[in-house]
């Protein structure tokens, strides 16, 4: 799965970077949000989810505010499941008082094709009706293939569908970075 | 995983472990307003119930609709089967509906191990005469789990008519896979001959064991099964292994209690015990939902070979 890095990759995005680039859109959510009231943060699991606690951190430091930090799986509305071996589940946890009248917004790490997104909208549909759904993403590398787009976005990063782009968190890998990689065979 | 789920016992440790960690994500889905997902659109699931049940089939069928797939229930009452269709040549014709999935609750012990050499779908053994119940294996686990977390070296005790219980041997193999520590008891008349290959020890006084017991599981008395005398009276028996309140409380404090159901009340368990806080019956209903769409998940989800 995830290899170590080898030469023909190269870091995009340090950590230091990666700490700008989330400090920014938590800004621009308080900004958009006009102070983040009705926020709720929804990472889609595993690195969604983390890259979600640490916005929420942030606003938490900025403006004194706690906002419900969640997580929400999407694997069962994927429409490729058919597509491979059966994919384990992750978790979903929404805060206790739901997402109803909320905006929610959606983390993610990386936004490709956009289908990870379309999944994640229909599970919100079955999991409550939030007033808006906004879309944060820490890498858009573009190749959409849904009319979807981020509402805040980390780096803008031009790719070629045969490269690969892999996010590495602290939390979960050691180490902050996000790696392109020269694409080989599929 | 494997292709079928036919016995507890082809369940390696990685997989029962799979099953229960996906039952313990969807069992919110239960909690939800909206109780669907759409996973299964578009796969059909039969159940095929050459037995009477109410509370498997129901389950199995709520779990397949909650997973957006479609049923087909199959019972052998009023179908061709009375009219004398074979076993084959009913699993033919399911194969010709482009069953997915087929559910299989039989008489006869096997029934389900012949059927999956005939159909291209998963095969679920939902019950085959006194062999095996994997499902309520998995779902008496994931029930055990949520109250006491991880069954490593926990100790679980079943109690009655273990000869005829397809659910005690699926118990026993799952809860050995699973590192659980299980007892028998019961009158040495309502053993198996093979009992001593089994993963488990083997008691004959059920008030020695309680005591160090975390699990108290139950068995109906299938008098149904029973073409013979087995014990002396039903007074008898429920006096020697029936749990009531005296062994209720020489139970452990965190013990819990549990029972696959239907039960004889006053025979095999008190009222009260079955109705007690430390009961898990009325959850063992709930979380067979849960567990049997984790099942059906896990077998269908996936790409199909």
């Amino acid at each position: 799965m995830s290899k170590p890095a080898g030469a023909d990759s190269r870091a995009v995005l340090e950590g230091p970077d990666i700490h700008r680039a989330l400090t920014r859109i938590a800004h621009e959510i308080l900004e958009r949000t006009k102070g983040a009231d009705d926020v709720v943060l929804l990472g889609i699991p595993t690195r969604g989810a983390t890259l979600a606690r640490r916005l929420g951190d942030r606003i938490e430091r900025f403006e004194g505010v706690k906002i419900p930090v969640g997580t929400i799986d999407i694997t069962m509305y994927r429409d490729d499941l058919r597509r491979g071996p059966v994919r384990p589940l992750g978790p979903t946890e929404l805060p206790a008082d739901g997402i109803d009248g909320k905006v929610v917004v959606l983390v993610d790490d990386v936004l490709y094709s956009g289908r990870t997104v379309r999944a994640a909208l229909d599970a919100l549909n079955d999991l409550g009706r939030p007033t808006a759904v906004q879309l944060a993403t820490l890498v858009d590398r573009g190749h959409r293939e849904l009319p979807i787009r981020a509402d805040y976005v980390g780096k803008n990063l031009p790719t070629a569908k045969s490269e690969k782009v892999k996010v590495y968190l602290d939390e979960i890998d050691g180490r902050d970075a996000v790696l392109l990689m020269k694409g080989g065979t599929q | 995983m494997n292709r079928h789920l036919i016995s507890a016992g082809d369940l390696a440790k990685d997989d029962a472990l799979l099953i229960l960690d996906t039952a313990e994500e969807l069992a919110r889905v239960s909690e939800r307003s909206i109780k669907k997902l759409p996973t299964l659109r578009g796969r059909t699931v039969v159940n095929l119930f050459f037995e009477d049940s109410t509370r498997t089939r129901i389950s199995f069928e709520a779990a397949a609709k909650r997973l957006s797939a479609d049923v087909i229930n199959f019972s052998a009452k009023g179908s061709s089967v009375s009219k004398g269709e074979s076993l084959k040549d009913t699993a033919l014709t399911l194969e010709a509906m482009g069953a997915d999935a087929v559910v299989i609750r039989h008489g006869s012990s096997g029934a389900p191990h012949r059927l999956a050499n005939w159909v291209r779908g998963s095969v679920v053994n939902a019950g085959d005469g006194t062999h095996e119940h994997p499902t309520q294996a998995l779902l008496d686990a994931f029930s055990m789990r949520r109250r006491l977390g991880n069954l490593e070296g926990r100790k679980v005790t079943i109690v009655g008519d273990v000869l005829h219980s397809r659910v005690a041997r699926s118990n026993v193999l799952l809860l050995a896979t699973l590192g659980a520590e299980v007892t028998l008891v019961a009158p040495p008349t309502l053993l198996p001959v093979s009992v001593g290959t089994w993963p488990c020890e083997v008691s004959y006084d059920l008030d020695s064991v309680l005591p160090k017991s975390d699990v108290v599981m139950m068995l109906r008395v299938q008098k149904e099964r029973m073409n013979a005398a087995y014990f002396p009276s039903e007074r008898e028996y429920s006096r020697r292994y029936g749990l009531d309140r005296e062994r209720f409380a020489k139970m452990p404090d965190e013990a819990i209690v549990m029972h696959p159901g239907p039960m004889n009340r006053g025979m095999e368990i008190a009222a009260e015990v079955a109705d007690s806080a430390r009961s898990t019956i009325v959850e063992q209903v709930a979380n067979g939902v849960t567990i049997r769409m984790a099942v059906l998940y896990l077998l269908l989800g996936g790409e199909i070979a």
